[in-house]
């Protein structure tokens, strides 16, 4: 069987942020992935991150992405592309199934950055052929450079609905409305200024009635939700649209923390259920770290702080770092994290934290369905 | 290619110039580019759908683009069940539409596996 100091599973900005803080502590560094490119889904982040320079803000997510990939390859870690993590044993053993053939890793420490997957919503039609995940949409506008769709609805008005409304207006697409049930935008107002102003109307207090058409979207009717979300008769809008994006949030891709035993508590601030995990990012079943957006669901910028604290208590853990020395390499990241989730939005996620902490000995007071920890 | 690629962006600039290959949609030939996903490909060639459910037989294309959600599963090179949105085209390739679970080769009387 293979060996690995620290095996860290997903090559997102979590991923690659564990592996470089890993790395540069001398740790042996093996980073596995089942997409053909490292990155995750920062390449098809096109616009500029916000916060302090710090963070990278004013940055765009896909130079991001090529410095971390530069600064990994740097350090010497392994990473292993178009290969699936499909299991954890014993809280060690890495089980993987690559094109060809399986293979095993036994790893001190695990990294777990596996990421989210985008929610869906349901009404009558949201099966078709042209409803989609925005992150679908801009995955195949920003990276493949095809365009998902000529007439766009999009569902859903947070930073990830006005910044895709607004790539795809970028890409050519002619964006038919924003849709958002809540009685306000959600996300930033310089987004949805952004794309006020390219003339996009924005529906509040709109939901999606139904997707109509023979084998994909051809017409999409709205209509107003009362207090209690529920449609209001009579206010239908009948929109010309071919395709409906769908961006109503996301949730931890955690499957692989679930099958290793690992403790979970529902915590809706941060997406769902999450793997239980202390200040060192270490989770219920010791060994095991988890970063990003597995985590708890946050912003890129927070997802590689989370990663660079995870890889250092991995290396630290397994020996490679001094705990005085890992707790000075950690304060920055520690100190920019808390700055990150100081702002209208990151409050959520903080509060989501916080209720993951004083809710632990819930976690363990559950019965364990899977695993074994 | 067509009025679906992009062939020009305002924030990344030229398309990459990227080798032109050929798959196959059925009896249809498809231009591709070497490296895209086989779902970008069938996307830009207006192919709205993928495969048919089990059951219903309800239409399906892409949904989430990055390998969670099998949406966009279909028969290539004979195999079924292959996600399109994750898997790369190769020049030659034969792409169908799926009806349900699909069938593999041998049980259609085919090779041995």
């Amino acid at each position: 069987m293979k060996q690995a100091e620290i095996v860290v599973v997903g090559a997102g900005p979590a991923g690659l942020s564990a592996a470089a803080a890993a790395a540069q502590a001398g740790a042996q560094v093996l980073v596995i992935d089942e997409n053909a490119e490292p990155g995750g889904q920062l390449f098809k982040q096109i616009h500029k991150f916000f916060g302090a320079s710090e963070h990278r803000a004013g940055q765009r997510g896909v130079d991001i992405g090529h410095e971390l990939l530069e600064e990994v390859e740097g350090l010497g870690v392994d990473v292993v592309l178009d290969a699936s993590v499909w299991g954890i044993y014993d809280g060690s053993t890495v089980a993987v199934a690559s094109q060809e053939y399986s293979w095993r890793v036994k790893a001190d420490r695990i990294v777990l950055a596996t990421g989210a997957t985008e929610n869906g919503l349901s009404f009558r039609g949201w099966t078709l052929p042209g409803v989609m995940g925005a992150g679908c949409a801009q995955t195949m506008m920003n990276v493949h450079r095809v365009l998902p769709g000529q007439r766009v609805v999009m569902v859903g008005s947070g930073n990830v609905g006005l910044i895709v409304a607004y790539q795809l207006l970028q890409a050519g697409a002619e964006v038919v409305a924003v849709v958002d049930a809540l009685p306000r935008v959600g996300g930033y107002p310089v987004h949805a200024a952004k794309i006020a102003r390219a003339g996009v109307p924005i529906y509040t207090s709109y939901s999606v009635k139904e997707a109509d058409g023979d084998e994909c979207v051809e017409k999409v009717t709205i209509w107003r939700v009362d207090d209690r979300w529920q449609g209001v008769p009579g206010s239908e809008i009948e929109l010309d649209a071919d395709t409906v994006t769908l961006a109503v949030g996301l949730s931890p891709m955690a499957e692989l923390a679930w099958v290793a035993g690992c403790r979970f508590l529902h915590i809706p601030e941060l997406g769902g259920h999450v793997p239980v995990h202390s200040a060192y990012m270490e989770t219920t079943v010791p060994g095991i770290y988890v970063a990003g957006d597995v985590s708890g669901v946050e912003e890129a910028s927070c997802a590689m702080e989370e990663g660079r604290l995870a890889g250092l208590w991995a290396a630290s853990a397994a020996g490679r770092l001094s705990v005085a020395a890992a707790v000075a390499a950690a304060a920055p990241h520690e100190a920019s994290l808390a700055r990150l989730r100081s702002g209208p939005f990151g409050a959520a996620a903080r509060g989501g934290k916080l209720a993951m902490d004083g809710r632990r000995d819930e976690a363990w007071g559950q019965t364990l369905t899977r695993g074994g920890a | 290619m067509n009025e679906r690629r992009i062939e020009i962006h305002p924030i990344l600039g030229l398309r990459p110039e990227r080798r032109h290959v050929t798959i196959h949609f059925g009896d249809r030939p498809l231009p591709a580019y070497e490296g895209e996903p086989i779902a970008a490909a069938l996307l830009a060639a207006g192919v709205r759908v993928f495969r048919k459910t089990s059951k219903r037989g309800e239409p399906r294309q892409l949904f989430c683009g990055i390998g969670r959600c099998t949406d966009c599963v279909m028969i290539v090179d004979d195999l079924p069940g292959v996600r399109t949105c994750v898997t790369p085209v190769r020049d030659g390739m034969r792409v169908e539409e799926q009806d349900g679970r699909g069938r593999w080769e041998r049980e259609r009387g085919g090779g041995e596996p």
